[in-house]
């Protein structure tokens, strides 16, 4: 259905319903317990991050996973795309059309030419030129070119901006022609609190659509093209195929991917600053994608979602939260635990991920997705052979 | 596809149910509504404390936490309620506020705005903060002053004294008690003539975003209304960390003032290079070379040691003040803490206080409700002296002090010492003023 073959739309549709329903499934306790007040993610700031982010890690993967690209700069179109969307916002009106519309044209051209200039290397020396570029930009975002990029303040809308197309009467946030994208509407449920919110749906919508590309992507001649340059770009060339175009268009594809995040970025929020462009940023998304799954396509949402929710999660963990966890053991006990696990929360989150990185790169070198087929081998087997399985448990 | 079979009563039913699980949210909903943002329902209310616990400014986020941390324990009633004792008004009792006990959460802003918001929009959003409190950065203090802005709840600025936070990018629901850059170079003008005359020339090194242009823009009016030169104005990018490149023209420049606009970690590793390359040693036109830092915190001091002994600076509140105000707080402070607090706690103390006081005299914590009692509000014993918080642009109008790092400390606390308070009237201004004109305060947005 849709182009696409059983398999592959079925793992459409568990996206699908996995984005339309995250404000249900992403606030599992209820809102008011402990449990919910430190695990529930699903308030739409974080749910925008959630797709937002997918949608640039899906893009990367596009360039990583067929590949074998590693561009160490993607940050930077994600930035442009950003400052583009603001800067609509600023001259035109709230709505988010142009304004994602110019991110990713944008950040398109911005990547046609970092791409030209990069794919002329390969392997290391790609990953540092990119690494430079974004590096580059950053930098003139930062402190050379303020005018447009207000630097370090961040660029942000003013109330005496052009704003040309705004009449009198529209809405002062951004909006999708009068459809205010922070409006929300509330479902209470017992002890539940579920928000559903115009902008989160509009990202959902966007990552889903570029999900549906990459698929497509992903099972076109065109990627097939790329996974041969991927195996052996140099019999490539020795066929007499030219790879630099299908390299270029992958890099651009991409760029323009990151280019809607960052757009989408500024919808939600309509300010940006330059730490966005920051190489810190371009290492994430290489490790959103490496924790999910390159190559895969559902691995790279699955790791964007896990990076952003233990940043905001396990960050605000803080020791009174622990304590309160631990209460009912004895005091030294409850000291001991808090004294071993204060290094991993709260501002420690960032060792809580290495660690977590750490684990993910040695035994499962496929991702996450890799651990979801082990998982899900291990039960057709237990299937099979119930009795035989049973044996081998060791007594516990 | 599949083959299915409707009967009639399948049909009902499936009806009925899905009828009443579309009807039941709209009830339900409907019930709790209440006509602002994050309506306290229980038994307690929250307010998010964001502050900086990383990156440059994070020794003085650190300190504003514990200061907030304080000021909830007194608005609980426990300890032993510091300046709710000496404050002018007398609502607040210690059982919290409205009988609603007081919670809070904390967030780590890392000094950058992207990241600022994010924590902010996860304590409205998550968390239901009904106040946001805290920030050491002006960047940070408009970013977040515009979102709570927008989400329809209160924002209480920490340490922001960038003159575009109640000016260009004022905003009805926020509120700053801090001085501004105009008021430091108000109070700073005076005491610079009377110590280095009024022929010098002036070299500035300026942190580059809206806190540092704005007090660079502030002390270059106040020293040239002196009849003092600028010589140069160099931005340099925050979190710099090595400043020898920017030190070094400043040599052949012949300024003999530099002019740090620098705060936090920068400022202290501005002003070590600046000594270490011999500055403050040399001769240039005939007058002493002097290094001026026009705004100061206790941290930096501490964290620059020698090298701040004779450099003049402003502040808003010092623990060394005398009045009864000041020794209340530095005493329930220095019990808790061990140490007397610094400025960025103060004002992030007094806006927790303020802020609860506006809701008990307002009886309601309708942000539109808060705004009004907060506007032009008149208030004494916090340490300040008689303070107001004028409704034209939320800012404190207040006594502001003339600081000079100790030429003999005798302890690691005591690092500056007062050299003048500079009354009020001196550092009031117009709302109109050209270096705040040009913002909007709006009005105030309830939320939902």
């Amino acid at each position: 259905m849709l182009g696409l073959n059983k398999s592959d739309f079925k793992l459409f549709l568990i996206v699908c319903l996995l984005a339309l329903a995250a404000p249900i499934l992403l606030n599992p306790f209820p809102t008011d317990s402990a449990l919910g007040q430190s695990f529930n993610a699903g308030y739409p700031a974080l749910m925008q991050r959630f797709v937002i982010f997918g949608i640039l890690v899906i893009g990367f993967n596009i360039l990583f996973g067929l590949t074998g690209y590693l561009s160490f700069g993607h940050a930077a179109f994600l930035g442009v795309g950003s400052y583009a969307a603001v800067w609509m916002f600023k001259l035109l009106s709230y709505n988010v059309v142009p304004a994602i519309l110019l991110s990713v044209v944008v950040a398109g051209v911005f990547s046609v030419v970092i791409g030209y200039v990069s794919l002329r290397r390969s392997g290391i020396y790609f990953s540092i030129l990119t690494l430079a570029f974004a590096q580059m930009s950053y930098q003139l975002a930062y402190s050379v070119l303020t005018p447009i990029t207000n630097g370090e303040t961040g660029l942000q809308v003013y109330n005496n901006d052009p704003q040309i197309l705004m009449r009198a009467g529209d809405p002062t946030v951004p909006h999708l022609f009068g459809w205010r994208m922070n409006d929300k509407t509330e479902l209470s449920m017992g002890g539940w609190n579920f928000v559903f919110e115009n902008g989160y749906y509009l990202a959902a919508i966007f990552m889903i659509i570029s999900f549906y590309l990459a698929i497509r992507i992903f099972r076109s001649p065109f990627g097939m093209m790329l996974r041969a340059i991927k195996s052996n770009q140099t019999r490539m060339s020795y066929t007499g195929l030219n790879t630099k175009p299908y390299m270029l268009a992958a890099f651009v594809i991409s760029g323009m991917y990151a280019g809607l995040a960052g757009g989408l970025l500024a919808a939600m929020d309509p300010l940006t600053g330059a730490e966005r462009m920051f190489w810190t940023a371009s290492g994430e998304i290489v490790v959103m994608a490496i924790l999910g799954g390159v190559g895969t396509l559902i691995g790279p949402v699955l790791g964007a979602g896990l990076i952003k929710y233990l940043e905001n999660i396990v960050s605000k963990i803080n020791d009174s939260i622990l304590h309160s966890w631990f209460a009912f053991m004895p005091d030294w006990l409850d000291n001991l635990l808090v004294g071993i696990i204060h290094p991993f929360i709260g501002k420690g989150w960032h060792l809580t991920l290495g660690l977590l990185f750490m684990a993910v790169v040695i035994f499962l070198p496929g991702g996450l997705v890799q651990g979801g087929q082990k998982i899900g081998a291990l039960f057709n087997r237990k299937k099979k052979s119930d009795a035989a399985d049973g044996a081998t448990k060791p007594a516990e | 596809m599949s083959k299915s079979n409707f009967s009639r009563r399948g049909v009902l039913k499936t009806g009925a149910i899905a009828g009443a699980g579309l009807a039941l949210p709209t009830y339900l909903s409907a019930a709790s509504h209440s006509g602002f943002t994050n309506a306290p329902t229980g038994s307690t209310v929250t307010f998010g404390f964001n502050v900086p616990q990383t990156g440059p400014y994070a020794e003085e986020g650190l300190d504003e936490l514990r200061a907030q941390e304080l000021a909830v324990e007194h608005l609980n009633g426990i300890g032993d309620g510091g300046m709710l004792n000496t404050f002018s008004s007398k609502v607040l009792d210690g059982t919290g506020i409205l009988g609603k006990k007081v919670n809070f959460v904390t967030g780590d802003t890392q000094t950058k705005s992207d990241v600022a918001r994010a924590s902010a929009q996860s304590m409205i959003q998550k968390d239901n903060c009904i106040m946001i409190n805290g920030g050491s950065s002006s960047g940070v203090a408009v970013a977040v002053q515009g979102l709570c802005q927008e989400a329809g709840v209160i924002f209480m600025a920490g340490l922001t004294h960038s003159n575009d936070t109640t000016g260009k990018d004022k905003k009805a629901n926020g509120f700053r008690h801090f001085f501004n850059a105009y008021m430091s170079g108000a109070a700073l003008g005076p005491v610079l003539q009377k110590e280095y005359g009024t022929d010098r020339r002036a070299y500035h090194l300026t942190a580059d975003y809206t806190w540092g242009w704005t007090q660079q823009e502030s002390i270059q009016a106040s020293t040239e209304a002196l009849g003092w030169e600028t010589a140069q104005n160099v931005l340099t990018p925050v979190g710099a960390g090595d400043f020898s490149s920017y030190i070094a023209p400043v040599l052949n420049s012949g300024a003999d003032t530099l002019i740090l606009n620098h705060y936090g970690g920068d400022m202290v590793n501005s002003l070590t290079q600046a000594v270490q390359f011999g500055l403050r040693d040399r001769q240039v036109n005939g007058k002493d070379f002097t290094i001026i830092v026009p705004l100061y915190s206790e941290l930096m001091a501490a964290g620059a040691g020698s090298n701040i002994r004779g450099v003049f600076g402003s502040m808003n509140w010092n623990w060394q003040l005398q009045d009864e105000g000041t020794q209340a707080f530095v005493r329930s402070f220095g019990q808790k803490y061990g140490f007397p607090p610094s400025n960025a706690a103060h004002t992030c103390y007094v806006q927790t206080l303020l802020y609860a006081d506006a809701v008990t005299r307002a009886g309601s914590f309708n942000p539109c409700a808060v705004v009004e009692a907060l506007e032009d509000f008149e208030f004494d014993g916090m340490g300040n002296g008689p303070t107001t918080y004028r409704g034209a642009d939320h800012q404190c109008f207040k006594d502001v002090l003339v600081m000079k790092g100790a030429e003999n400390p005798t302890s690691q606390y005591d690092t500056l010492e007062i050299v003048e308070i500079t009354p009020r009237a001196q550092v009031e201004y117009d709302p109109e003023h050209p270096m705040f004109a040009g913002g909007n305060l709006g009005t105030c947005n309830p939320g939902a």
